[in-house]
């Protein structure tokens, strides 16, 4: 196929450069492809660029020079044993608050869709609740639940108990900071597993119901899956919020990563270099999140998108191939996708159309 | 074509009987005193205006749109309700779930499911709603792929393919639960004019194996070539049905005349 199409092109190009092209349109088309293209300039990018740089450049220079910033403390606390600790805890408690928060964000969801009107109601209601009181007043309520209900029985309702826990040893301050982000999380997250389903094309749910497929079936096979790709971006950003948000539990005292570094400038003084390390590990946290987040996404996007986008991954070894192939002259590797592919040709083309006659071997 | 891979109903199955039925939306009356019988392994299209109720009776069919007055009966069982003596009981949803996958339902915007290959798009149904094993079912669905032109798409997900291409899958999926009446609702009208060709062969290939179908359509050239009956439909009642001969040469109502004008 190549050697069909370029064999005409070489046959035009074989006459010297001075012959005259015979005045036709075609004669100065295939000679277009001779001429070296000059990228369009952009002055406004350059200076923009050039201020940022500036900007980068100081900000940069004041976090080595200003010795305030005490480098060398951040260092040693940022692997220390509690505040790992306290890192590992506050992990602890996004995971399973954001477990929770969906679990029971998509039962009051569904609860909230479906045609009974009590459960409605009773959805709505517990969405407008937990989401009008603030967290920090919920969880020191949660710590004093055991005020309210010293024991918490398990039995027929109205009816006689079997068991009976003593509250404050079963509401210790993990799982009062469970109850208190899990409740309220749940509250956000039934909106946002509700517009997920919403978002799904009334289409589908009749096809789904027109073959016949069980209701549980359509929720979990067809709906779903598809209200995911639009749930996942906004989940994600809850459990990101959620993760900064266990630095309120500080305030039940419990071990979380923000209470640790406060413990330790309460004791030192240092407190702006341990603020640091906490935002480091924030900072890292959240970084995990977002890549989790979008592996995720791709899963979900099947199907929506004809093609899926390279992995950052695959966008990097593509580049390297496409380099490599540039410096060595070399044919791209028959993996790299055509358009990747094809940067590697411009570049040999614009090289060496001048000097070399041929530039088969560049597109092979 | 190998029709021989996947049986068609029994000969005898799909006798389709709709009576009085009546349907409004608030105070607009979509369909008015309609009655109409769809005889076993015969081939209705219905014509009429856009909002002429045509799609409203397609949907009160399977029962995706439930009816004011009137009922729906396949092979005498009604659709929607079961018999107790003098009153009719609502079904539940399972027990209208059960009944749909007799009826296949075809539509206009093809609906397949985006996040599902062809093939399993067609799997689906029969494994979920009719209890079928997997195994069983997947060597059919790929017959029923190659029947309409799509074996080698089969690993192609629905917004991989052509829009022809995407109403041809979902013809295979509804053909995969075995239905005794298939439903057509506009399914060339949103097609490019060059892929009409291609679905409307898929659904000639069907009406030749003996399946009951009623055809919604504007295609007035396929209605003549494969119709039984045709009827024609306005304002949300039943104006006229005949033979196509009857129908399309010799309309005796001046609303079918006018209409026909207007398509043809």
């Amino acid at each position: 196929m190549s050697t069909v199409s370029l064999r005409p092109g070489d046959a035009r190009r074989s006459p010297p450069a001075g012959t005259p092209p015979g005045g036709t349109a075609v004669a100065d088309a295939t000679r277009l492809e001779d001429l070296r293209i000059v990228p369009a300039r952009h002055p406004g990018r350059w200076f923009a660029t050039a201020g940022v740089a500036v900007l980068l450049a100081m900000v940069v220079s004041s976090l080595v020079t200003n010795d305030r910033w005490q480098w060398d403390v951040v260092a040693t606390y940022l692997t220390w044993p509690s505040v790992v600790e306290g890192a590992w805890a506050t992990v602890r408690l996004t995971a399973v608050a954001s477990v929770v928060g969906f679990a029971l964000g998509t039962v009051l969801a569904l609860m909230r869709l479906s045609r009974s009107p009590l459960l409605q109601s009773v959805s709505w209601a517990y969405t407008w609740v937990f989401r009008s009181v603030p967290l920090l007043l919920q969880l020191l309520l949660w710590y004093n639940l055991a005020y309210l209900y010293p024991y918490l029985g398990l039995g027929i309702p109205f009816g006689p108990q079997f068991l009976y826990l003593d509250t404050l040893s079963v509401i210790d301050k993990f799982w009062a900071a469970i109850l208190g982000l899990g409740l309220s999380q749940a509250a956000y997250s039934a909106e946002i597993v509700r517009a997920g389903i919403l978002s799904v094309d009334q289409g589908q749910h009749e096809a789904a119901a027109s073959l016949g497929i069980p209701r549980r079936r359509q929720a979990t096979r067809i709906i779903l899956p598809q209200a995911m790709r639009s749930i996942v971006p906004t989940a994600v950003n809850e459990v990101i919020g959620l993760l900064k948000g266990t630095s309120i539990v500080y305030v039940l005292a419990y071990g979380e990563l923000f209470y640790i570094v406060s413990v330790i400038y309460g004791r030192n003084g240092r407190v702006v270099p341990l603020l640091i390390v906490a935002a480091i590990w924030y900072l890292a946290l959240t970084t995990l999140i977002t890549v989790v987040q979008y592996y995720v996404e791709r899963f979900y996007a099947k199907g929506a998108v004809r093609t899926l986008p390279p992995t950052p991954l695959q966008r990097a070894r593509w580049t390297a191939a496409v380099a490599a192939a540039r410096v060595t002259g070399r044919p791209v590797p028959a993996s790299v996708p055509p358009a990747y592919a094809a940067r590697a040709r411009v570049g040999v083309l614009t090289r060496t159309s001048r000097d070399v006659p041929s530039r088969t071997g560049g597109v092979a | 074509m190998s029709a021989a891979t996947t049986p068609a109903a029994p000969a005898t199955a799909g006798l389709l009987e709709i009576h009085g039925v009546h349907k409004a939306y608030g105070t607009l009356e979509v369909l008015h005193d309609v009655s109409l019988t769809v005889r076993p392994g015969t081939v209705t299209v219905i014509l009429g205006p856009s909002g002429s109720g045509k799609s409203t009776l397609l949907r009160a069919v399977n029962h995706l749109e439930k009816v004011d007055r009137g009922f729906v009966a396949l092979d005498g069982e009604l659709i929607g309700y079961v018999r107790r003596g003098d009153r009719l009981r609502e079904l539940k949803e399972r027990d209208i779930l059960a009944q749909r996958t007799r009826i296949g339902f075809v539509f206009q915007s093809f609906n397949l499911f985006p996040h599902l290959t062809a093939l399993e798009n067609v799997v689906e149904a029969p494994v979920s709603a009719q209890g079928r094993r997997r195994e069983d079912v997947e060597p059919e669905a790929l017959a029923l792929l190659a029947r309409v032109g799509l074996a080698d798409k089969a690993d192609a997900r629905p917004r991989q393919l052509s829009g022809g291409q995407q109403q041809r899958v979902a013809i295979a999926r509804a053909l995969a639960l075995r239905p005794r009446v298939l439903l057509f609702d506009e399914p060339t009208s949103a097609l490019d004019p060059e892929l009409v060709g291609e679905v409307l062969d898929v659904i000639r290939d069907v009406a030749s194996t003996g399946t009951t179908l009623v055809v919604v359509t504007h295609e007035i050239g396929f209605a003549r070539e494969i119709a039984d009956q045709v009827v024609f439909m306005d304002g949300g009642v039943v104006v006229e049905q005949g033979t196509p001969t009857e129908l399309l040469d010799h309309p005796r109502h001046d609303r079918t005349r006018a209409f026909l004008q207007k398509v043809l």
